[in-house]
């Protein structure tokens, strides 16, 4: 294949994973690893180098937007990722001394988790009983504005919540992904953090997660230029609109519809693990 | 309750400087990897790529020297891979600037806790497990 080919097979792709990601709050790096490796026969090590790029492409062109509604709970954020950072660097560690096929196999059953996830109805545990002490001795207790004036929350569960963190920092490291999924499981429904703060505050701890893994997969050449350019600039682009698109959209259908795809590109992923084919 | 409020409005000053700062991180860094992509496609978009098997020995700019030694002969990828170098600081530099406000805050637990995180990302940098 050519360069020119390529560039824009990829740079077609990675504006789509940009688009729908941000769309359905999946993240890109979840399309762009099945489009570089099912798709295009790439590697798997550097589908995952680019991937991480475009990881933090999304998180740091959506907090630019989030930040408007200025609600991210940066103590909680800076204090989880003190987990998230150390975990990420053990994932990729863990990455080198593992065969690649594991990790097809371990990327595609967590793409299956993904999905199921993203159908599934969210509920807001949030309350403002203060009994975490923790949670007050790291001041993680917090507020936001709401039309009715500033509403109060507390922090539960600190150290489940931290534990759950150290997961998703390891397989973020692993498989260059944000770990969205498992992050909303530690903030929501273990730290009972309300939806408007764990969104953005997540989005912040993907970034700077992934920043430390993407530093390291540098250094192993896991990150190809000629790859990261078309997938960087796609998926800036892509997820741009998106967010502008998602403002007057409804999203619920194409949820569903999204939900199917990566199901059967989490089943291909499992199937090309097993069977060891290229 | 006018204290409460108070204390919004500076955290929201806060956050418009942070998202300022995101969008001109992402903005700029985009930037540098068009460029880059541009030079690398006028000098090699005939040539035939495969990325088939994972070559670590083959990687060009896989070191912050490596990049700047490129951009010196201003190789396409080299400046390429320094756009996604700016784009991995990006979130970095968020880390800093919320040590400092911890800073002016006089939040010392948290200006410590930052100042971890920053340390085991400066680690990252340092750590050389392929070679």
């Amino acid at each position: 294949m050519t360069v020119l080919l390529f560039t824009i097979i990829v740079l077609v792709g990675a504006f789509l994973a940009g688009l729908v990601g941000s769309l359905t709050g999946l993240g890109g790096g979840v399309i762009i690893i099945p489009l570089l490796t099912l798709g295009l026969g790439v590697d798997i090590h550097y589908a995952i180098g680019a991937s991480i790029i475009s990881v933090i492409a999304t998180s740091s062109g959506s907090a630019a937007a989030y930040v408007k509604e200025g609600i991210t709970n940066v103590r909680i954020g800076m204090f989880l990722e003190i987990a998230t950072t150390m975990s990420a660097i053990v994932g990729v560690v863990i990455a080198t001394y593992i065969k690649a096929d594991y990790i097809i196999v371990i990327f595609g059953l967590i793409l299956l988790f993904s999905a199921y996830m993203m159908l599934k109805k969210k509920i807001d545990h949030s309350n403002n009983e203060k009994t975490s002490v923790l949670a007050n001795y790291f001041k993680l207790n917090g507020s936001y504005p709401t039309e009715n004036g500033v509403k109060q929350y507390a922090v539960h569960h600190v150290v489940g919540g931290f534990a759950m963190m150290f997961v998703a920092g390891t397989l973020s490291g692993l498989l260059g992904i944000g770990s969205g999924a498992l992050k909303v499981i530690g903030m929501d429904n273990i730290m009972k953090i309300p939806f408007k703060v764990s969104t953005t505050t997540s989005n912040f701890m993907i970034g700077v997660t992934a920043a430390a893994s993407a530093l390291v997969y540098l250094h192993k050449g896991q990150i190809d230029p000629a790859i990261a350019m078309p997938v960087t600039i796609g998926v800036i682009t892509g997820a741009t609109l998106g967010a502008k698109i998602l403002i007057r959209t409804k999203t619920d259908k194409l949820k569903v519809v999204f939900a199917i795809v990566v199901t059967f590109l989490a089943l291909q992923m499992i199937y090309k693990g097993l069977t060891g084919q290229p | 309750m006018s204290k409460q409020v108070k204390h919004y409005l500076g955290d929201k000053d806060v956050q418009v400087i942070l998202g300022t700062l995101l969008r001109i991180g992402v903005l700029v860094s985009t930037g540098v990897v068009l460029i880059g992509g541009l030079i690398f496609l006028i000098e090699r978009s005939g040539e035939t790529v495969s990325f088939g098997n994972f070559k670590p020995e083959e990687a060009k700019f896989s070191s912050i020297i490596e990049i700047f030694r490129g951009l010196k002969t201003f190789d396409g990828l080299a400046i390429i891979q320094f756009g996604v170098l700016l784009l991995i600081f990006t979130p970095i530099a968020r880390v800093v600037f919320s040590i400092f406000s911890f800073l002016l805050e006089r939040d010392y637990m948290y200006v410590i806790i930052g100042l971890i995180v920053l340390c085991v990302i400066i680690t990252s940098l340092y750590l050389d497990i392929a070679h």
